[in-house]
């Protein structure tokens, strides 16, 4: 069974204090994520990320489509005992200490009294909340309300959980922590669906990326096949900074960085080359097939269509 | 009743008191004495009187306040601030959100009513050395004022639901001030022809009927009150404020959050 099944869900935000003109925040989106996975939702600012977290919440209303969450219409609200959300920059009753926070949290997720303590504590360990008894959330910083928001996500421990920019508000430990909770997450066996414009988070985490650019969904698919070994290339790496005339005879193309060389050349060379730094006595470092960065891929699936939507803008003022 | 309505409620009315609402009864209580102190030592016959009035109107002006202050927020500062994503993301439905918060209102209105009923009949015996039969009018007084801040509070929420705090506030006292007056209306209602009557009329029954449940001058007068009117008024207050926290219902169920 899919942990989300996204079918064709829109959105299109009326804006304007006046004369109200459509926006388009989302086009229709078709997207489904398997159980037990890290999904990453990348794409820059302004995507359309959040708005579609928002619409699986029920928190906005899809101007069409639906959506299957567990295998329920996305609208049923029992399904939502056993899914935990992070908004975007959370903001909670700051009159609550936190434990107060996650009680009154746990109450309404119908988690057992006896347990809910117990439960509190564990997470509030769990995100490095610490210290923290009899503090009001008014005096968190930006960093401890993430954490607070992480908590509050999977106090009820849910089976699916939807992060939304997870890692913003962090500093470069938090954002480690928080990276290695999602993946205890996914050896708990929870599925984890969490939206960046970080690529380096997602390279490191995701067994899926989807891309979305203004709204629209640009490509799906596993990290591995999306960094896939550009096509015959390898890089071979060696210690100093001599490079032998035999070397750029093969084509590489090679560059010089602190004490070491990084050349890249066809793979069918790759034989050539090692006997080339040996007759030399180089030191070999290493030899990888050498991968398209997700951030290249990235990169590339933004493009194409920037100028197609520009093309478009032009079309429709004419 | 879901156990996530008095789980808000009870939210509701934590956060009131850490927002040092019932300090109001501070205030009150100075008020209250002040009076009674005064009118002890001028003392024409006229203490009780004069105590009774005071107090119970104070009692009102103050739950009013209270209730539209509070209540035009309860909705549109979750949606502003963005704490109702982390509510409606677990399974609260949004109607139990706003029952939840108008019980919640209305508990903190009770219980400051209590404190304040304490108060005005401390006053009393202060100045009157004890109680009469008559005394419990003032009770039936306190009832109607309760079932006052009932329609308030549904009407500051159904605002809520759509509007920003400024404008339910300015619906709200609009309402509470006119809906004064109902009896008025409905005379004046009464004398106008032809579109404007039947536009007036409609008006004039539209808005909350306050003045059918201010008891407070009969109370003052120990004139007696008729056990049809209580039923009468309880029945009005009840239909009126599920009217309102319906509506309010109908609007936040459509209603896309920031
Ligand atoms: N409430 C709203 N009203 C109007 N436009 C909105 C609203 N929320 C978001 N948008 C617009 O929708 C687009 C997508 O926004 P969002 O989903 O927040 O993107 P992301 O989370 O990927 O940064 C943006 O262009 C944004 O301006
Ligand atoms: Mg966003």
């Amino acid at each position: 069974m899919a942990a989300i099944e996204i079918l064709g869900l829109e959105k299109t935000y009326m804006v304007g204090f006046w004369r109200k003109r459509p926006k388009r925040a989302l086009q229709p989106l078709h997207l489904t994520v398997e159980e037990g996975e890290i999904f990453g939702f990348l794409g820059p600012n302004g995507a359309g990320k959040t708005t579609t977290l928002k619409m699986l919440m029920g928190l906005v209303f899809p101007t069409s489509g639906t959506a299957r969450i567990l295998g329920h219409e996305w609208t049923d609200p029992e399904i939502k005992a056993q899914i935990g959300f992070l908004p975007e920059q959370p903001y909670f009753y700051d009159y609550l200490t936190a434990h107060e926070l996650l009680d009154y949290y746990g109450q309404l997720s119908g988690v057992p009294a006896k347990d809910r303590k117990r439960r509190v504590e564990e997470v509030l360990q769990r995100v490095g909340l610490t210290d923290i008894q009899g503090v009001q959330l008014r005096k968190f910083s930006k960093g401890m309300l993430q954490r607070a928001g992480i908590a509050q996500a999977i106090l009820h421990n849910p089976k699916l959980v939807f992060f939304d920019e997870p890692m913003s508000g962090l500093d470069p430990l938090g954002r480690r922590e928080v990276r290695d909770l999602m993946e205890q997450l996914k050896q708990e066996g929870k599925t984890v669906f969490f939206s960046t414009h970080i690529l380096s988070d997602a390279e490191a985490l995701c067994d899926r990326v989807a891309i979305i650019y203004k709204g629209e969904l640009r490509g799906v698919g596993a990290v591995e096949d999306l960094t896939s070994t550009v096509q015959g290339k390898v890089e071979v790496v060696w210690q100093g900074t001599q490079i032998p005339a035999s070397m750029k005879a093969l084509g590489a193309e090679c560059h010089v960085t602190g004490d070491t060389v990084r050349a890249v050349l066809a793979e069918n060379q790759q034989d050539a080359a090692i006997d080339a730094l040996r007759r030399e006595h180089i030191r070999l470092i290493a030899i990888t097939p050498l991968r398209t960065s997700l951030e290249a891929y990235f990169v590339e699936k933004l493009q194409p269509s920037q100028a197609a939507s520009a093309g478009k803008t032009v079309g429709t003022a004419v | 009743m879901s156990p996530r309505i008095i789980q808000i409620a009870a939210n509701t009315f934590r956060e009131a008191v850490r927002d040092r609402v019932l300090y109001n009864l501070i205030a009150f209580a100075l008020l209250l004495s002040g009076a009674a102190i005064f009118v002890g030592q001028i003392s024409i016959d006229i203490e009780r009187l004069v105590v009774v009035d005071l107090g119970l109107t104070a009692v009102s002006l103050f739950g009013v306040v209270i209730a539209i202050f509070i209540g035009i927020g309860l909705v549109s500062k979750e949606i502003e601030k963005r704490t109702l994503y982390t509510v409606l993301s677990r399974p609260v439905r949004r109607w139990e959100f706003i029952v939840g918060k108008f019980f919640g209102l209305a508990g903190t209105l009770v219980v400051n009513t209590f404190f304040m009923a304490i108060g005005v009949f401390g006053a009393l015996f202060y100045v009157a050395h004890k109680f009469s039969k008559p005394d419990a009018l003032i009770l039936v007084a306190l009832y109607f004022i309760v079932l006052e801040f009932l329609i308030i509070c549904s009407l500051a929420l159904l605002f809520s639901s759509f509007s920003s705090p400024l404008l339910s506030a300015v619906f709200a006292f609009s309402l509470f001030v006119i809906g004064s007056f109902a009896e008025d209306l409905r005379g004046f209602a009464g004398l106008a022809h032809g579109v404007t009557r039947w536009f007036a009329t409609a008006a004039a029954y539209l808005v909350p009927n306050f003045s059918a449940l201010n008891v407070i001058s009969a109370a003052a007068h120990e004139q007696p009150l008729s056990s049809q009117l209580i039923l009468h008024n309880t029945l009005y207050a009840l239909f009126y404020t599920a009217m309102a926290l319906s509506g309010a219902v109908l609007i936040f169920e459509r209603r896309n959050l920031k």
